[in-house]
């Protein structure tokens, strides 16, 4: 093991020699050339874009013609003035925390506990992969037609309920439609997130699971004590991702519910942005709107990062 | 030139030739300016993806080409986009309009008046005599806007009557050649006889979703029935927050509140799987639906029982604009005559079964009407038929409205007459913007 740090010191001059910006571009420039195309990928398309939205969001600002030059005044803080001020947006903020509060866990301990189960699962593993990952690369908009069929006043769901059924129905009922679009985006997701979590079980070394098991450890306590801290690397990540995704909640709202219904109870920030943007052209006010929920997508994950590092 | 959100607005809407000089005044990207009125040379258009439309389309450009060599039309569909809306308002942005459009929404016109997008057909010399001329003053009017100019060629309308399923009237026992529901509670006892006898599990079905169109199928429509043609903002303010406009909205709450119409949308087709008896509908629906029952059409009712000819309707227009970019205007504005000229309004009329927005439309296609009978009712509803208003901030202002009718009359969260009033306030703001 010790051998395999000492040639590193000798080769270092070598390579400085050969390539003259070497010193001043770290140690390996040819991986910035690399990584370069990729750099202005992400320059291009997502941090111009995200830059011109919050100066956009500064500014009285609305859509032309390119033929004409038109004025766009600095406004200080007035757009976020005026989104924070309308009770849509702040019930769609309300919205969405909900939405985060239900699918957030439920998505991290459900695709666990389910890429536990499936690492175990000997016979029709990659049938039982399949059948998770399905609906996370089915277009959502199929898909929500089947939910709205299965959870509609007269549908199966509440056919099998019966008296228990909710009056009004899931997706028309103020309490029920975003725990119903939570519930459904948590099983389109799923399998992605099992497939994360697939691969960092296999990481684990089985030693532990044999020292634990010869500590008298049961299932649930090898799961606990071996497989929840072996994986927190990735149920940061899996955090993460589900509260940028689901934070940018837009098909559902528009479909399942029918544009925010029932009484802009399923509203989404993302669902506002595109209506006060696109439909009603005031880009200025929905930028703002985007820049508060950039803001508040980046704490999120900031604290869904501090508590996966390890202690 | 630079302008503010505001000085742009009013410039584009008060200079006679606001639209062409603030393409002059640019930074390029696509003609413009007052020689392009003038001009003559090829140009593009374009219509909807409807299979119809784009058949007659493709026809009429095929005879004007015939005869013009150095002025040949092109049709193009308007590209894929969520809505035919926002397609243009990308395009109008990008300067990649074309010419014409051939399916304007009346309420999408403003803003894109404001994004400097749409020429000013008033300034052609015998643009607003021949729009006045070929679809009557007082209907051409009211599309245009506070200036009265002409953004809009008012084109073709889809009146709003409401259709019915005669076999389910029958079911329910209601008579289907005259079911007496022209009043509020004529109306109300018919949706309760379909509703009990099981005939149907709802006695109509409007969608009770919050986009901001979706008013125009179900209070604006007998809003305008109920006054007389009143739109919904007039002289700068709301007008529903009053007697009639809460008639017509406590109708609709009562609809709901006794489960006559969901609170849901429908998963299907409502109308095909007979779920439900009625629908607001326009002449299209008469192709749709006419193989699979046997279809009625009546007025939209009102309080008190009115004429069906004084009767007045929802249009559900689509209109023609031509953009700041055209550089061949004289020729996009003559192909625009060509288009919505009798005989071409005829084959449209033939070929789509929807309305030409033109006078005299039963006498001038008697021929059609005669050998087509069940598109008489609307031809004759066509004469009466009223737009949304060309107002400023025209979706905000219908979202406004949309937001606060769920609230109130589809899920009866709020009282209906402080939900009127509400909207009413934030109407008055929005349109005095």
């Amino acid at each position: 093991m010790s051998t395999a740090t000492t040639p590193t010191p000798a080769r270092r001059p070598a390579s400085r020699s050969r390539l003259p910006l070497g010193g001043k571009l770290g140690p390996q420039p040819l991986g910035l050339l690399l990584a370069a195309p990729y750099v202005l990928f992400l320059a291009a398309v997502m941090a111009w874009p995200l830059l011109q939205a919050v100066w956009i969001s500064f500014h009285d600002y609305f859509f032309t013609a390119p033929t004409a030059v038109v004025e766009h005044p600095f406004v200080g803080f007035e757009n976020y003035v005026t989104a924070v001020t309308d009770p849509q947006v702040r019930q769609s903020f309300v919205n969405i925390a909900v939405f985060l509060v239900i699918n957030v866990p439920l998505t991290a301990i459900l695709s666990l506990v389910l890429a536990s189960a499936l690492n175990r699962v000997v016979r029709f593993a990659s049938v039982f992969r399949v059948a998770f990952y399905v609906p996370y690369v089915t277009a959502s908009v199929s898909l929500i037609g089947v939910w709205m069929l299965l959870f509609s006043s007269d549908g199966l769901v509440n056919t099998i309920l019966g008296p228990l059924a909710p009056d009004p129905s899931w997706l028309v009922n103020s309490s029920l439609a975003m725990p119903s679009i939570a519930l459904y985006v948590t099983w389109k997701q799923l399998g992605f997130y099992i497939l994360l979590y697939l691969a960092a079980l296999q990481n684990i070394p089985k030693e532990l699971y044999e020292s634990a098991s010869m500590d008298g450890a049961g299932a649930i306590a090898r799961f606990r004590h071996v497989t929840v801290p072996g994986v927190r690397s990735v149920t940061a990540l899996v955090l993460i991702l589900a509260i940028i995704t689901g934070a940018n909640l837009f098909t559902e709202p528009y479909l399942l519910t029918n544009g925010g219904g029932p009484d802009g109870a399923s509203t989404s920030p993302v669902l506002l942005i595109y209506q006060k943007g696109i439909q009603q052209t005031n880009p200025d006010v929905a930028s703002a709107i985007g820049v508060l929920l950039v803001i508040g997508i980046g704490l999120l994950s900031m604290l869904a990062a501090r508590a996966g590092k390890e202690d | 030139m630079t302008l503010s959100r505001r000085t742009f607005a009013t410039a584009a809407l008060a200079t006679p030739i606001a639209a062409t000089a603030l393409a002059a005044c640019g930074n390029g990207g696509g003609g413009g300016g007052a020689e392009a009125q003038s001009s003559r040379g090829p140009v593009t258009i374009w219509l909807s993806n409807n299979e119809q439309e784009l058949a007659w389309g493709k026809a009429a450009v095929e005879a004007w080409n015939k005869d013009h060599a150095d002025e040949q039309v092109t049709a193009q569909e308007i590209p894929a986009g969520q809505s035919s809306e926002e397609a243009i308002t990308a395009a109008i942005t990008a300067g990649t309009t074309p010419d014409l459009i051939f399916n304007i929404s009346t309420a999408a016109a403003p803003a894109w008046v404001q994004q400097g997008g749409l020429v000013d057909l008033s300034t052609f010399e015998d643009g607003a005599s021949y729009i006045e001329e070929r679809t009557g003053a007082d209907v051409a009017k009211g599309f245009a806007d506070a200036d009265g100019k002409y953004y809009l060629l008012p084109w073709k309308s889809n009146p709003v009557m409401v259709m019915y399923n005669k076999d389910l009237f029958e079911k329910a026992g209601l008579d289907p050649e005259k079911p007496g529901m022209d009043t509020f509670e004529g109306f109300l006892a018919g949706c309760r006889k379909i509703v009990e006898s099981g005939a149907a599990k709802s006695a109509i079905w409007p969608a009770p979703t919050s986009e901001f169109f979706q008013s125009w199928f179900d209070f604006y429509p007998l809003y305008l029935a109920q006054t007389g043609g009143t739109q919904l903002v007039e002289d700068g303010k709301a007008t529903f927050a009053d007697e009639d406009g809460l008639a017509v909205a406590n109708f609709w709450a009562q609809i709901y509140s006794e489960g006559l119409a969901p609170q849901e949308a429908s998963t299907d087709d409502a109308m095909a799987k007979q779920a439900t008896a009625m629908q607001a509908a326009g002449p299209w629906a008469i192709a749709s639906y006419k193989d699979s029952f046997a279809l009625g059409l009546m007025p939209v009712p009102t309080a008190e029982a009115k004429d069906p000819s004084e009767i007045t309707t929802y249009a559900d227009s689509k209109n023609v604009s031509m953009f700041t970019t055209s550089k061949n205007q004289a020729t996009a504005w003559d192909f625009l005559k060509f288009a919505t000229s009798e005989e071409q309004d005829g084959a449209f009329l033939e070929t789509s079964g929807q309305m030409p927005l033109r006078t005299d439309l039963v006498t001038t296609y008697a021929d059609y009407f005669t050998d087509h009978p069940e598109y008489a009712d609307f031809a004759d509803q066509a004469s009466r038929v009223v737009d949304v208003p060309n107002v400023p901030n025209s979706i905000e202002v219908w979202q406004a409205f949309r937001d606060q009718y769920s609230s109130s009359v589809i899920f009866a969260k709020s009282d209906v007459e402080s939900a009127l009033q509400a909207a009413a306030e934030k109407i008055d703001q929005l349109v005095a913007e």
